[in-house]
């Protein structure tokens, strides 16, 4: 199963790294959100510090359902999917490597991201561990629920306007987890520490409810569709 | 279910219904707080009620039987569809009703408690539900999906609860409204009577609901099928037509 991942893993980040889309593309509309953020809520320095923390993760949050509608529109071309079907790995290590190829670039996404909250907001990253922490497994936790949607709308007519819609409310626990977990290390609120704990311990339940799901789910998902 | 049990369900949902309201707007006093708001609680409490538990519990419980090798049948999908149609639809009565309620007595149409918030995701999960179910496929394709959409949106209204539970309660802004409206438990004698008959009378009307919502899921297939067949069968005469045509050119 893992070798499995790896390998599909392995082709996803390698169609990346030679296309760029993720690079040119899905970056620079994560740094364009936050900018237009900046220009809704007028660029009072104030005022955008309180909300850093949330609106960094609203970006991942889009930015991520473009990283997944991605990952399955290189699958609908070519009939690459039937040979996905064909090619006889296993239906949990396809999810496992699709969704892991995700994270991995999200993760490096949110690297970047971070890097423009913290200039283009003016604000301090007072805990890099503990952000890294709650990064890793909100990243996970979209990665994972966004795979299954990804697997369910791909090859449909209407899979843009539908994934938005099926994935969003699935991950409203997992923004408001990554965004009060990462206002206590990021931006002007009040949020302690100790409020900040028991939101990795959700952040971390939802990861694991969703790529346990989706290991059991993306075989049968994967074969008919 | 039979044409006559499904009468017979339909005349008491139909009797109960219409006693619930003599009683909710007749028969039952105001309330000493709320007033008159008070008897939008009799058709918010079961609109609720039918909604989360029944409808949605149903959707579950005929998702896993249809993914379930040894129960699969097209019927579990239909009841399982049917069913979650019909809980949408009161979950929006619900949210409207409880707006309706809170503008007099809370002075707001909408507040972010933890129990709104944690309903206003679960009517927008449920309509990907249904909107995943409107994308034509071929039947067991598309009962294979919206069963495994299904059982991906239950397992997450735990956390959705949750979360929105912790983001509330750790702001603290929403307790006072909370004691306000958990401020009149005392409910008893005709009050409680009504709700529990409410309740009852919307329980009835869901099963009835869910009879006729699901005979005509089954007549949409059939109808379905018959015009692929028709379809088909034009097409085939289409092509006889059209033989010498091209014979003779």
């Amino acid at each position: 199963m893992f070798r499995d991942a790896a390998l599909v893993a392995g082709k996803d980040l390698r169609i990346e790294a030679r296309s760029r889309v993720a690079t040119n593309q899905v970056l620079p509309f994560a740094l364009l959100v936050l900018i237009l953020f900046a220009f809704a809520l007028d660029a009072d320095r104030g005022q955008l510090a309180s909300v850093a923390a949330g609106m960094f993760w609203v970006t991942v949050l889009f930015s991520g359902l473009l990283a997944v509608q991605r990952s399955f529109a290189v699958e609908a071309g070519d009939d690459a999917r039937d040979a996905l079907r064909l090619s006889g790995l296993d239906g949990a290590g396809v999810f496992l490597g699709k969704a892991g190829a995700v994270a991995a670039q999200l993760l490096a996404l949110e690297v970047v991201l971070a890097a423009g909250v913290i200039v283009l907001y003016d604000v301090d990253l007072t805990g890099v561990a503990f952000f890294a922490l709650v990064c890793t497994l909100a990243t996970v936790g979209i990665a994972a629920s966004g795979t299954v949607y990804g697997a369910v709308a791909a090859g449909l007519r209407v899979r843009e306007t539908l994934l938005p819609l099926l994935v969003l409310p699935v991950l409203a626990p997992v923004l408001l987890g990554a965004a009060r977990a990462s206002e206590a290390v990021l931006g002007t609120t009040s949020t302690t520490m100790a409020d900040a704990w028991p939101w990795v311990r959700l952040l971390a339940v939802f990861s694991t409810i969703y790529v346990a799901f989706g290991i059991v789910a993306f075989g049968p998902l994967l074969e008919e569709s | 279910m039979t044409t006559t049990g499904s009468r017979v369900l339909g005349w008491s949902a139909a009797v109960s219904l219409a006693l619930t309201a003599w009683m909710a707007l007749v028969a039952s006093p105001a309330d000493a707080v709320q007033g008159d708001a008070v008897r939008l609680l009799y058709l918010h409490v079961p609109t609720a009620w039918l909604a989360m538990y029944l409808s949605f519990g149903v959707t579950t419980l005929a998702s896993v039987l249809y993914l379930w090798k040894r129960t699969r049948s097209q019927f579990w999908d239909l009841v399982a569809g049917a069913s979650a149609e019909i809980g949408v639809v009161f979950l929006g009565l619900t949210l409207v009703i409880g707006s309706i309620w809170g503008r007099p007595i809370w002075g707001v149409w909408w507040t972010w408690d933890a129990r709104l918030t944690s309903t206003a995701v679960l009517f927008v999960l449920y309509l990907g539900y249904l909107a995943i179910r409107r994308v034509p496929a071929e039947p067991h394709v598309r009962g294979r999906r919206a069963a495994i959409v299904a059982l991906a949106a239950f397992v997450d209204v735990p956390v959705v609860h949750m979360a929105v539970d912790w983001w509330r309660t750790l702001h603290q802004e929403a307790s006072v409204l909370d004691e306000r409206r958990l401020g009149d438990p005392q409910i008893t004698g005709v009050m409680l009577f009504t709700l529990l008959l409410a309740v009852l009378a919307f329980t009835l009307l869901y099963f009835w609901l869910l009879v006729h919502r699901y005979r005509l899921a089954r007549v949409e297939e059939e109808a379905e099928a018959r015009r692929l067949e028709e379809a088909l069968v034009e097409r085939r005469a289409e092509g006889v037509e059209a033989v010498p045509e091209v014979s003779t050119t």
